[in-house]
């Protein structure tokens, strides 16, 4: 349990960060390191050079921009936990760190090295992509937003090429007043790695009908999934059970879906529908609450 | 590399690899030994030290990383040589430990919950030592420890009931 021999350099500034990744392909960025320093010590990751980024200040931090909150990549999860404007501006993503690891890992863990291990059953990366985020990286030649969407490509793989540096997510913010999330999990003990989770957020008009909706569900197979089919057949309706039920098994219902020994393929189904169901009327009921 | 670290209030230094972890580091170079190695891969929590007074897993560092923060293991905690911090003591006291092998990152933990929340409820000590496995599976005990810890020191902070951080003498 002791990680390969590698070098180790601490960057004064992200140009500098991202000429090192350019350098040499076997350098790989550590943060909080509370996901690489595991897969080190099991040796499967095996860089020959860690460039730490922690302590750039640059990429640290939680800010307001248009319509979007913008988190740094090494903004500590606990910080983002504690804060006021991510606890107003995105419930969903407020909502999720008591089952990001725990006390001690979202002290050091943060939200972009989260995002960047693109584990298919991590909770950061499944809001990121409820909400629909842009995640910002930057190499030597300039900086891209990359879609949620298109970012988790498969367990621990994704859409950042080799020589970039994930910097700052950006999660948009709602403009309706009546917004509601919900959220659930099914792991072996409360912050063990989710079996299942399912995230959703709705509007609502002031008559009860649904005017924006999002849900995804974690844990299924290579990448965290978002049910648009769904999403799309729930808009305008009043997000009665009925209408949930079907249009989360209809969206659910091609959709490749890994088992293991913790949990088979039809349990990941079955409870994913059912937590999917139990997100969404959470978020109505929330919404529901909200004032006029 | 050199590294510079802060360690119970005092400066140590050491000649690491990269590779060495932090708990590595303050087992292997600074002899404090008092800061277990379970899991290595930071599911077990018997590696907690105090980062600026916040726990954190000394198996997820490296000794490279540590510099500028403020570390405090289980050594740097009882008040004077031979003495227990009220903590410690409520841990003896009420059976908190028994092979003893997760008790310094519980006690690391309870420490930074009991600074932070002096008036926990069960949940409260539930969900800050949940990151810490115990596995005599003792949990009935220790949380009953951490909760007898808040209560002295909240007796200990009361006027007219003596000095902080002197617990009354206790039974053995």
């Amino acid at each position: 349990m002791k990680p390969v021999p590698f070098d180790y350099i601490r960057p004064n500034s992200i140009e500098e960060t991202c000429a090192l990744l350019a350098q040499d392909g076997d350098t790989r960025v550590i943060a909080g390191g509370q996901s690489l320093v595991p897969m080190l010590a099991m040796r499967l990751a095996r860089p020959t050079r860690l460039v730490d980024i922690l302590r750039l200040p640059e990429l640290s931090g939680i800010r307001e921009s248009g319509n979007s909150i913008v988190i740094g990549a090494t903004t500590r999860q606990a910080a983002a936990e504690r804060d006021p404007l991510i606890a107003a501006k995105l419930p969903l993503l407020a909502k999720i760190f008591p089952w990001v690891g725990h006390p001690a890992t979202r002290r050091r863990g943060t939200i972009g090295g989260s995002i960047a291990h693109a584990d298919p059953s991590a909770e950061i990366p499944l809001v990121a992509l409820t909400l629909g985020a842009e995640i910002v990286v930057r190499d030597t030649h300039g900086e891209t937003a990359i879609k949620a969407s298109e970012f988790f490509l498969g367990p621990m793989v994704s859409a950042i090429a080799q020589g970039a540096l994930l910097t700052e997510i950006r999660f948009p913010v709602w403009p309706q007043k009546r917004v509601g999330t919900g959220f659930h999990e099914v792991n072996a003990r409360h912050s063990d790695f989710a079996f299942v989770c399912a995230t959703a957020q709705v509007a609502l008009d002031d008559a009860g009908r649904c005017t924006a909706c999002a849900v995804g569900i974690g844990g299924l197979g290579e990448f965290p999934v978002r049910l648009d089919h769904a999403a799309e057949a729930l808009i305008g309706t009043d997000l009665n059970d009925a209408a949930m039920t079907e249009a989360v098994d209809a969206a659910m219902a091609d959709l490749d879906i890994w088992g293991d020994l913790h949990a088979s393929a039809d349990y990941r189904r079955r409870t994913g529908g059912v937590l999917a169901r139990r997100a969404l009327s959470d978020a109505r009921q929330a919404a529901a609450a909200r004032p006029q | 590399m050199k590294v510079d670290l802060s360690v119970n209030g005092e400066a140590r230094s050491a000649d690491v690899e990269p590779r060495k972890t932090l708990l590595d580091c303050l087992r292997d170079d600074f002899n404090l030994t008092g800061s277990h190695t379970g899991c290595e891969h930071g599911v077990c929590g018997a590696c907690t030290v105090l980062l600026d007074g916040e726990p954190a897993r000394s198996c997820l560092m490296f000794a490279v990383q540590a510099d500028g923060y403020e570390i405090t293991t289980i050594e740097g905690i009882a008040p004077a040589p031979g003495e227990l911090s009220v903590i410690q003591d409520a841990f003896c006291e009420m059976h908190g430990l028994q092979c003893g092998y997760c008790t310094p990152g519980m006690v690391l933990t309870a420490t930074a919950l009991l600074r932070d929340n002096p008036q926990p409820t069960r949940n409260d000590i539930v969900e800050a030592i949940s990151g810490n496995i115990c596995r005599c599976t003792g949990y009935g005990q220790i949380v009953e420890a951490i909760a007898l810890a808040a209560q002295r020191l909240a007796l200990a902070n009361a006027p007219k009931a003596g000095k902080p951080n002197a617990p009354k003498a206790h039974k053995r």
